[in-house]
């Protein structure tokens, strides 16, 4: 399966800014931060395709996940 | 007295006589300050039906007891008057040191009244108040004015000063402060140089006082721990400013895009935070005792200068289809020289882009000016100088989307409500944003109630943004502890990270005053239960606390949120309900006697 994951702010360091990951079975949300060294405590805002998502999610073939650390207000 | 001065200067423009008034204690302690004393002193003062460009205006300079004392952010002042963009009150909070410097001068408040019949300025060295003549500096930009004024008083001197977009009476000029901050919003620009009065020059030597001092010691350390933990304060903030909502709020699907006929903007990352840092950001520039400083200081060719916010950008970015961050840099700046309002001023040129595109502003009217092409970059910056200088067409803009947009026919063509233009989010997908933004008391505005924070940050815990449920409890209680803050003294950004009981403990250690966190929330339900009935004396009736017709009746049709609308004939009925008015909006007998305003 294919997933599409956009990083934002701080989280982009060291890491880019938008991931193709491909992965053979089953993934949650949470096996792929790992996998990327991004601390739970570091997701403050988690959408899939734009909406809200928790780190126990599973996404589907061809989903966009975005991950933004703590940020600010306007 | 403690942590006000107890003084307030009254400044007669028609006679120009200045007297000193003792400040009403009571009501400063039913009123807390800032916006909600001042909303009173104007209520006392003038018919709410005025004319706001009449001499029979007048305009509040006014501080909170917490401005320049040792707090976390506290150098904040606000301006209160009718509004004439809205014919609301308006009230336009700003940072940077000017409100500080007032404080230490001695006073509260400075109110204006009647009008000059030269244009002056008002200058106040402590004791010492005096009006002076403005002929030289009438015209000049706000750098120019500004640099001339402190080169005169020196400088320590601050500056709070109109562009010729006051002068000249543009219903969205600003009020700017420090050079870059600015009072934006609702056209308290033109009211200042409806009276001929450019400029406010501040000078003082003497220290607020502070009633316990050692409760105020453990209180701000208290505050400062919770301020430098907290992500948004402690970390996003600092380290990005207000510019990295963009990808958020795009990532929604909420980032409005060409006068909100979309809601998802392609080239968001060309305008975001991310990318103002990477390229454009000399430094960061934080007003007075500020530990978050989200302010930014950008350089780009010859232009540097303080900014540009999130709104700002998404103004003349996304909403005009603009992606080219280096001329949005631009045209803030020269938003910031003329004095207008960054939003307005950006929404506006979206508003005439859209009637352009419609074929309503035809080719000949603007023969000469710059195209009125979505995404043309320099428009954004010449259509800025002609709405600041408020000449040939850019003068029809320089009234606002509403006006123009209804000179074609079609005011619902202006994102508006009460006639000043919605700031950065779409609240078709952003249900308890759509009823903040309808019932704001000074119309289109984020920061009379921050939905944003738990619908979109998570804060203080995440609501699920297409709910209806709650919003309506949410809202008011959004809306009633940003007026208690705003009547402090302390920036709104302090409220991601601080609670009712953190304020509360702060005013109490600065004033010696007993207030709880619900008594805080309290005063504020009371501030905007005032505001509402100045709106209603004024003529503004509940039929006004709606939507523009496209973000009731067109759902976006692209991205995360598409097929939404927002559904605020639900809304509005159960926010009244939570507010205790009856069923067409109006504040009960009953509401306004509970809250000691009867
Ligand atoms: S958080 Fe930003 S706006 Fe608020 S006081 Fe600090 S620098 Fe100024």
């Amino acid at each position: 399966m294919k997933y599409t994951v956009k990083l934002f702010a701080t989280l982009r360091e060291n890491r880019g800014k938008i991931l193709e990951m491909e992965k053979s079975g089953k993934t949650s949300i949470r096996e792929i931060t790992e996998e990327l060294g991004i601390k739970a405590d570091d997701v403050a805002i988690l959408l899939l395709n734009g909406r809200d998502a928790k780190l126990d999610d599973y996404p589907s073939d061809g989903d966009t996940i975005s991950i933004f650390p703590p940020v600010g207000g306007g | 007295m403690n942590g006000y001065n107890g003084t307030v200067l009254r400044v007669n423009l028609t006679d120009g006589k200045i007297t000193r008034e003792a400040l009403n204690q009571d009501e400063a302690r039913k009123f807390i300050g800032g916006r909600g004393l001042a909303t009173k002193m104007l209520m006392d003062e003038i018919d709410p039906k005025i004319d706001a460009l009449s001499p029979e205006n007048k305009l509040i300079f006014v501080t909170g007891p917490l401005t320049g004392t040792p707090t976390p952010t506290g150098g904040r002042y606000m301006v209160v008057t009718k509004a004439p963009l809205t014919g609301t009150v308006a009230s336009s909070n700003s940072g940077g040191y000017w409100g500080a410097e007032l404080k230490f001068a001695g006073y509260d408040a400075v109110i204006f009244e009647g009008k000059s019949e030269k244009p002056v300025y008002l200058n106040i060295v402590d004791d010492q108040v005096e009006l002076k003549d403005a002929q030289p500096l009438w015209g000049k930009l706000v750098s120019e004015a500004t640099a001339q004024l402190e080169e005169e008083h020196g400088k320590k001197a601050k500056v709070a000063v109109i562009g010729p977009a006051g002068e000249r009476l543009s219903k969205i000029a600003a009020i700017m402060n420090d050079r870059g901050r600015a009072a934006g919003r609702s056209g308290v620009g033109a009211v200042m140089g409806s009276k001929n009065l450019k400029a406010i020059v501040v000078k003082g030597s003497n220290k607020v006082s502070i009633a316990d001092e050692a409760k105020l010691k453990e209180v701000f350390a208290r505050c400062m721990t919770k301020i430098k933990e907290n992500g948004v304060t402690g970390q996003g903030l600092p380290a990005y400013g207000t510019a990295v909502l963009v990808n958020i709020i795009n990532e929604n699907g909420v980032f409005p895009t060409n006068n909100f006929q979309e809601s998802v903007f392609g080239e968001a990352e060309e305008i975001s935070g991310e990318t103002l840092a990477e390229k454009y950001l000399k430094k960061k520039d934080p007003c007075y005792r500020c530990p978050i400083g989200c302010g930014r200081y950008c350089e780009v060719d010859d232009i540097k200068g303080q900014g540009p916010e999130y709104e700002t950008i998404w103004a003349y970015g996304s909403d005009c289809g603009v992606s080219n961050l280096g001329d949005i840099i631009k045209a803030n700046y020269w938003c910031n020289e003329y004095g207008l309002d960054t939003i307005s001023a950006g929404a506006t040129i979206a508003a005439a882009m859209e009637l352009y595109q419609k074929g309503l502003i035809k080719e000949e009217e603007i023969t000469g000016a710059p195209s009125l092409e979505w995404g043309n970059s320099q428009a954004i910056i010449d259509w800025t100088k002609m709405m600041g200088a408020v000449e040939g067409y850019g003068a029809k803009m320089a009234e606002g989307s509403y006006r123009l947009c209804e000179s074609y026919g079609v005011p619902e063509l202006s994102m508006s409500v009460k006639k000043q233009e919605l700031p950065a989010y779409d609240p078709r997908g952003i249900q308890g944003q759509g009823i903040q933004y309808a019932t704001s008391n000074r119309g289109g505005c984020h920061v009379r109630g921050y939905m944003i924070s738990p619908e979109i940050l998570g804060l203080p815990e995440k609501l699920d943004r297409f709910t209806l449920d709650g919003k309506a409890e949410w809202s008011k209680i959004f809306q009633d502890f940003t007026a208690a803050i705003d009547s402090s003294g302390l920036c709104l950004f302090t409220s991601f990270a601080m609670g009712a009981d953190d304020y509360a403990d702060m005013v109490n250690a600065v004033c010696g005053s007993d207030y709880t966190g619900t008594d805080f929330i309290e005063a504020g339900e009371r501030i905007w239960n005032l505001e509402k009935v100045f709106n209603l004396e004024a003529g503004i009736d509940p039929s006004q606390d709606t939507l523009p017709k496209r973000l009731l009746e067109d759902p976006i049709e692209e991205g995360p949120s598409k097929g939404w609308v927002t559904k605020l004939s639900e809304l509005l009925p159960q926010y009244y309900s939570v507010r205790g008015w009856d069923e067409q909006g109006i504040p009960t007998d009953e509401k306004l006697k509970g809250l000691g305003l009867k």
